[in-house]
């Protein structure tokens, strides 16, 4: 659909604002609706938008399959770490009471990164899902 | 550190899994899979030692106090279930570098060990959380994990083995969790011993009996319990083999103990067992699949398949414990979930190793003519198993049959003893077939000779020989059992 003018200006357009969308959905999970899900979600759909539009070449190119697979696995990684950094700081899994001054900000801080994670790894496994789907049946060089 | 066991014994693996995707090299995913099978068994001996010493240890997640947050609870039960994942673990990943490198191809050999790591950590999830809902996630978790690891297998029928699997799989826990949510809206918690304290004041129940039913079905079918056990043998005939052995050893045994867990846990087993028909049922089931899978397994001709029909006979050991429900019987069922789990362990080990050398991903018996020729230490330690399935004193099968005849004796059910007196002529007789083609034909001019690699043969043996061990000396297994028979009786409540 590369050759259509409107999709490509409108699909250049409109990106930065639903990966900024997709932040303020992140960061604003904490007080109202939204979350790391979510946020994940519409982060990879902006980027299944482009490649959609340009194809998934250009897609691949902007975001490559290695860093899909290695955010997707970074995501876990850090949820499980800032469980073990309530360990290290003296409370017990997951923890978050110990991870600030005082346990409401210890509370925003544990949710602020176990989120951070979870948002990681949804954009990683939808852009992995979407780069599955849509290389199927394909030779490897063609796009 | 100490106090943070039962939350590392998971996290362990859990972090390993995502580690090894990071890194993307064989060898260190390798490792780092080996490294955490062996922590996971220090940490459950730790637990098990501090549970028989100390008594029950409770861990608050996120230090959310229960029945709010989510409790980790390790009992004698749990603990002995820890054990044998562990355990199984501990032999299968020093065993997978050599398998993997020859079944799964070279760009998806990673995979393979973080799923093993994924499938590992969801299963010593489900044997420590005292959740319900946080049980679900852990058996969702090691269940898409052995999905992959099914579908990673060297057959072209791997993946639609993969798929029936994946489809029953995900009934069962539809089941599952359709059952946990009617139990919490009649308790209103989902922590099990709290939700044990507040059923027998549900005025309605109805929707309770409903939830068992669901739970009972929806376990059924993780634990392959006849006429429920469909997806089993294609699933391991076609996975790889260090899936197989690690699969059978493990996955069915920890849906056991779910089902033990929410009938002597959760739900009333004086109402259970004395007025619904639960003995019956399971008995009559549990019969069923000793003799019927027995003998399915003796017309089969891929040893692989041979062997899953006998672990869904096998698991009638195990669900007929359940059923006869005493001591000595619950004891059987229990040190059968370690038994049968090093038993077929050992074979599914050793059958991989066999399949390397014939350089075929299908081992049919014609596969085995002459291997006590060919791999005299494969097909003597094959014997060994095959022995313990039969059941032959000084053999782990043996003191499982023990157990649940003195059960039986106890209700004074004779023709139950006749029914599993009946179910080991079976199993000798296709344990014969495996051993006939083994011992007594020719080997075939092209097979190769010579063993299988050392630390495959190395892992295969050791496990042979824990059937052996675990048929004399039964202080750990068969004491350990009774501990948590004794438990399940007394009320988990």
């Amino acid at each position: 659909m590369k050759d259509d003018l409107i999709l490509r200006v409108v699909s250049k357009l409109t990106m930065p604002f639903m990966l900024l969308f997709a932040l303020y959905v992140q960061f604003h999970g904490d007080f109202g609706p939204g979350g790391g899900f979510q946020a994940g979600v519409i982060a990879a759909a902006a980027i299944v938008f482009y490649g959609i539009t340009f194809g998934l070449a250009a897609a691949q190119r902007l975001v490559p399959e290695i860093v899909v697979e290695r955010l997707l696995a970074a995501g876990v990684l850090l949820y499980a770490g800032v469980g073990l950094a309530g360990i290290l700081l003296g409370g017990n899994y997951l923890d978050y009471f110990v991870l600030g001054a005082d346990t409401v900000a210890g509370q925003h801080r544990g949710i602020f990164w176990v989120e951070a994670g979870v948002g990681l790894t949804v954009a990683g496994v939808m852009l992995k899902l979407f780069y599955m789907f849509a290389s199927r049946g394909r030779d490897a060089g063609d796009a | 550190m100490l106090e943070h066991l039962a939350a590392l014994i998971v996290v362990v693996p859990l972090v390993a899994a995502p580690l090894i995707v990071l890194v993307r090299s064989r060898r260190f995913a390798w490792i780092a899979t080996t490294a955490a099978s062996y922590l996971s068994l220090l940490f459950s001996v730790q637990l098990f030692w501090r549970v028989a010493t100390l008594g029950p240890v409770s861990y608050a997640i996120g230090s959310w106090a229960p029945p709010w947050g989510i409790e980790y609870r390790v009992d004698a039960l749990s603990s002995f279930v820890l054990v044998a994942v562990s355990l199984t673990a501990s032999f299968v990943a020093p065993y997978a570098q050599r398998s993997i490198a020859r079944e799964v191809a070279r760009d998806r050999q990673y995979l393979m060990y973080a799923m093993y790591c994924l499938c590992l950590s969801g299963l010593l999830g489900i044997a420590i959380t005292g959740d319900a809902f946080n049980l679900f996630v852990f058996l969702e978790i090691s269940s898409l994990a052995s999905y992959v690891l099914v579908a990673l297998g060297p057959r072209r029928q791997s993946l639609m083995a993969a798929y029936q699997y994946m489809l029953m799989g995900t009934v069962g826990a539809t089941f599952y969790v359709i059952g946990v949510g009617l139990l919490y809206l009649m308790t209103g918690t989902l922590n099990l011993a709290d939700m044990a304290q507040r059923l027998p004041g549900v005025p309605d129940v109805r929707p309770v009996l409903v939830a068992l039913a669901f739970i009972t079905v929806g376990i059924g079918l993780k634990l392959a319990l006849f006429p429920l056990h469909q997806w089993l043998p294609n699933a391991y005939a076609y996975a790889p083999s260090m899936a197989t052995a690690f699969l059978a050893a493990t996955a069915t045994k920890v849906s056991v103990y779910v089902l033990l867990r929410f009938y002597f846990g959760v739900f009333d087993p004086a109402r259970l067992f004395e007025h619904l028909p639960t003995r019956e049922v399971f008995v009559a089931l549990s019969l069923a699949a000793m003799v019927a899978a027995s003998l399915v397994a003796v017309f089969e001709q891929d040893v692989k398949r041979l062997f899953a029909y006998s672990s869904v006979a096998q698991i009638g050991y195990i669900t007929l414990g359940i059923g006869v429900d005493n001591q000595a019987s619950l004891t059987g069922s229990i040190v059968h979930l370690l038994n049968h789990g090093v038993t077929k362990g050992a074979i599914f080990l050793l059958l991989g190793g066999v399949a390397l050398r014939a350089g075929a991903a299908a081992v049919r018996l014609e596969t085995l003519a002459g291997l006590g020729r060919r791999m005299p230490l494969t097909a003597l330690g094959l014997a060994l198993a095959g022995l313990s399935l039969v059941g032959v004193p000084g053999t782990a099968g043996f003191i499982t049959k023990w157990y649940l005849v003195v059960g039986a004796l106890e209700r004074g059910w004779w023709w139950v003893v006749a029914a599993i007196l009946a179910s080991s002529l079976i199993a000798l007789a296709y344990v014969w077939r495996v051993l006939e083609a083994a011992y007594l034909r020719p080997p075939a001019a092209s097979a190769a000779r010579g063993e299988a690699p050392a630390p495959m043969l190395a892992a295969g043996m050791a496990m042979t020989a824990l059937c052996v061990y675990f048929g004399f000396e039964t202080s750990f297994s068969a004491g350990g059992a009774a501990d948590a028979a004794a438990l399940l009786l007394r009320g988990l409540r």
